[in-house]
């Protein structure tokens, strides 16, 4: 049984629909509060969950890269170890600078929440390897900084090195703007891959009855 | 002694806001602004009077914190 160590920051709100994910996929899991200074004994994958740490205040996800657990987790992703950041976990992996890059305001400064379809850009990693090349996913959005930006210089080593996971598209793979993102990207990976970070939201599309269950077999990739 | 820390988005990273102020502008008949960058501004009252040392720290927090130099460029202003 895996052990999933899900954090916990002041206006996190997806911890627990993140916790139910991980264990109807037949994980053990923990629930860690941002003040503890380790990780639980034999973590197997970190995930960053979404929501709102700290309000947004300054910038998503620049005041929970202080916490005390972040040290943790930082050391914890140097040594290899899986981690997963997702919508404000994305935000809070790049403010700390465990994925290049950083996420702005979307383009048009709304709020989106919607189901959004997704093309698997790369699937050599572990969090994509039960999906196809260039298969598309139909999962949720919830974000109003979800706009990526990198520089050219970045982004061309995200695209060397295979480390783009996601592009927003639309249901025949063509890729569309949905928030700005450079080259509408969606989700990336960093070098290494092994940590992990995107805005859609996969611990949502579980169920066919609630519209999608595509994040299933995301999900999966990281606990197989 | 006040450090005030001006924070905008790098020259080249579009500024959604600004170009919504922009528009907003144009549609209530404001000519002649060619663009407009929206940022934020900190204030920091410290305890120092050492201006060379304040200067330092200030730096150090916008590094850190206050900016994120990724999208980001800071100016600091002392007073």
């Amino acid at each position: 049984m895996k052990q999933v160590a899900i954090l916990q920051f002041p206006g996190t709100n997806c911890d627990l629909d993140t916790q139910y994910a991980f264990e109807k996929l037949g994980c053990k899991t923990a629930i860690v509060w941002h003040k503890e200074k380790s990780l639980p004994e034999n973590t197997e994958l970190v995930v960053v969950p979404g929501g709102f740490s700290y309000g947004d205040y300054l910038r998503s996800g620049a005041i929970a890269k202080f916490s005390p657990i972040m040290s943790a987790v930082v050391e914890y992703a140097n040594g290899g170890g899986k981690v997963l950041g997702i919508c404000n976990g994305f935000q809070i992996l790049t403010e700390v600078g465990l994925l290049p890059g950083a996420l702005k305001r979307n383009i048009n400064l709304h709020f989106i929440s919607k189901f959004q379809t997704l093309k698997v850009v790369n699937n050599t990693n572990e969090f994509l390897q039960k999906c196809e090349k260039e298969e598309i996913l139909n999962i949720p959005i919830a974000h109003a900084d979800g706009n990526y930006y990198i520089d050219e210089d970045g982004y061309k080593e995200l695209e060397e090195n295979k480390q783009i996971l996601l592009q927003y598209c639309d249901s025949k793979g063509d890729r569309v703007v949905v928030n700005g993102s450079v080259e509408s990207i969606a989700g990336i990976c960093n070098r290494e891959k092994n940590v992990f970070g995107l805005m859609p939201h996969p611990e949502r599309a579980l169920e066919t009855i609630l519209g999608s269950k595509d994040g299933i077999k995301m999900l999966e990739g990281l606990i197989a | 002694m006040k450090a005030i820390v001006n924070i905008f988005l790098k020259e080249g990273v579009l500024d959604p806001q600004g170009k919504a102020i922009h528009h907003a502008l144009d549609v209530m008949n404001f000519e002649g602004v060619k663009d407009v960058r929206m940022g934020k501004q900190i204030v920091l009252e410290l305890a120092t009077d050492d201006k060379e040392k304040a200067l330092k720290e200030v730096q150090q927090m916008a590094e850190e914190i206050l900016a994120n130099t990724v999208i980001e460029d800071y100016t600091i202003e002392l007073v």
